[in-house]
């Protein structure tokens, strides 16, 4: 099995996938071509050779180990590092970035309502919308005008999202959104994820580390950190040989039937 | 002391207030010390050229403040280190060619009264750099959170950042006559720390910011006068007296997280 998986082509795992989509959704255009993507920092490649292909509306899981890149993958879609390859993402796209923490030292006197006022002012909006979008992430207004460095790890997220939200996106990228946040927490921010995703129909890339939450949420999963990055649905992707390669040990994982 | 230098030390200061607001929120308060260094070659050279120092010292800041940005653009990491390194050259070149009397002005201020080419040109640089830093304000705030979220609301994150740090070699600049330009840095930063430890929001950080910076400014210069002693180490001084003052006033961050 091993080696059946790793003699199938990325480009057929791939269209095998995309595939799917075209059978299930009609018409299901791609949002964003990956191919030939490499990054190198110094003299290592963090990513190298990816190509993949992201259906409109679709939820793609980015899983791995640390250091596989998953980060560095979404800054690179994001345009934030130099790479070799191409990153083609549908005209039109915005793209709406959860990152996993900020460079904002937790002392600067900034409020989470100076932040959102601050990106709605960009995109040119009006303020009427920041309290709506408070009330969507489920910030309550004294939250709000409370210093950004006093928020818990789930008011946070839930700020970076309202934040991604303020765009008007049509894609959101979530880098470990439940990392951080305790259990209850990270159901809530799942949901709310959810909620938005279909709502405003949405195309979600996110790295995660909880692989249920991967199976039962995802159309396609990216595997990286194994001899070779691996894409397809999750029940291709979730097999003990692929977690095998790309952790590098015996990670026990069911795929539940749906 | 005539009411000319106190509304030019004014308008240095409050462009020094908003500059300074956002190095500290960026954690650059370190880089104005070394950066002010770079202003000594460019003294010397203008006076051997017989031309105003003000001038030299802004041409070498910027050609400082480019190199920084350059640096960073290349290596992260480095950056810091670099700067020690070449502005500390920087330093010792500018010893060289500056004699004893004019380095000391150029440090800690003084010299005479200013003439009228110079007074314009301070007048209209800190007012022009002012009215930038209050333009650009949400995406300079956006930028310090995050660069990539910055990317995402369609700010041009090198450009922005060649511009910030241009501003901020211009300000330490037009501070060379009435404080000099290490006492300069000083002012830039002071001011911005001292309220960034009781401000509760970025409106409050901005305007204490300011406020403090003028304050300190003018008081500065009427004690000075008082006690007939150069104006701008009593300036940093009653600065760094506001600063020991703000520490009796409980913190924001520990008030908001009780």
């Amino acid at each position: 099995m091993l080696s059946s998986m790793s003699e199938t082509s990325l480009a057929a795992v791939q269209s095998q996938g995309t595939k799917r989509l075209s059978d299930g959704v009609p018409e299901a255009t791609s949002i964003l071509e990956v191919d030939g993507l490499s990054v190198r920092f110094g003299q290592s490649d963090v990513l190298k050779n990816l190509a993949f292909t992201v259906a409109e509306r679709s939820v793609v899981a980015i899983i791995g180990p640390n250091g596989a890149g998953k980060t560095v993958l979404l800054r690179a879609l994001l345009g934030s590092i130099p790479l070799r390859g191409s990153v083609r993402w549908a005209p039109g796209t915005r793209i709406g970035y959860v990152p996993q923490k900020l460079d904002l030292e937790r002392d600067v006197p900034m409020t989470g309502r100076d932040l959102l006022r601050a990106r709605l002012a960009l995109a040119g909006d009006s303020d009427v919308k920041l309290d709506e979008t408070f009330a969507l992430v489920g910030i309550p207004s004294a939250t709000a005008d409370r210093l950004i460095g006093t928020y818990s790890g789930g008011q946070f997220q839930r700020l970076l999202i309202a934040f991604a939200l303020l765009g008007t996106p049509t894609v959101l990228m979530l880098d470990e959104p439940s990392a951080g946040v305790d259990e209850r927490g990270q159901e809530q921010v799942t949901a709310l994820i959810n909620r938005v995703r279909a709502e405003r129909r949405l195309t979600v890339l996110y790295i995660s580390h909880d692989l249920s939450v991967v199976s039962s949420y995802s159309d396609m999963v990216l595997c990286l950190g194994g001899r070779q990055p691996y894409y397809g649905r999750p029940e291709e992707i979730l097999t003990p040989e692929v977690l095998q390669d790309a952790f590098g040990m015996a990670v026990r994982f069911h795929v539940h039937d749906h | 002391m005539t009411t000319e230098v106190v509304l030019l030390s004014v308008a240095a200061a409050i462009a020094a207030g908003l500059i300074g607001s956002f190095a500290v929120m960026r954690g650059m308060s370190l880089a104005a010390d070394p950066l002010s260094h770079v202003a000594l070659p460019g003294i010397g050279v203008a006076l051997a050229l017989h031309r105003e120092p003000l001038f030299g010292a802004v041409a070498a800041l910027l050609l400082g403040a480019f190199l920084v940005w350059v640096l960073q653009g290349k290596a992260r990491a480095t950056t810091e280190a670099i700067i020690g390194v070449v502005f500390s050259a920087a330093l010792a070149i500018g010893s060289f060619s500056t004699s004893g009397e004019n380095l000391i002005d150029a440090l800690f201020g003084g010299g005479g009264t200013p003439s009228v080419a110079e007074t314009v040109f301070v007048l209209l640089a800190a007012l022009t750099i002012a009215a930038l830093v209050i333009r650009e304000r949400n995406r300079l705030l956006v930028m310090i959170v995050s660069s990539d979220l910055a990317r995402t609301a369609g700010v041009n994150v090198r450009r922005l950042d060649l511009v910030y740090l241009l501003m901020f070699a211009i300000t330490i600049g037009i501070g060379l006559r009435y404080l000099g330009v290490l006492l300069m840095g000083a002012l830039i930063i002071i001011p911005a720390v001292t309220a960034k430890g009781i401000a509760r929001n970025i409106g409050q950080m901005l305007s204490m910011t300011v406020a403090l910076a003028a304050l300190a400014t003018t008081i500065g210069t009427l004690i000075a006068s008082w006690l007939q002693q150069e104006t701008g180490p009593i300036i940093v001084l009653v600065a760094a007296g506001g600063f020991l003052l703000s520490l009796l006033v409980p913190r924001a961050n520990a008030a908001t997280r009780a």
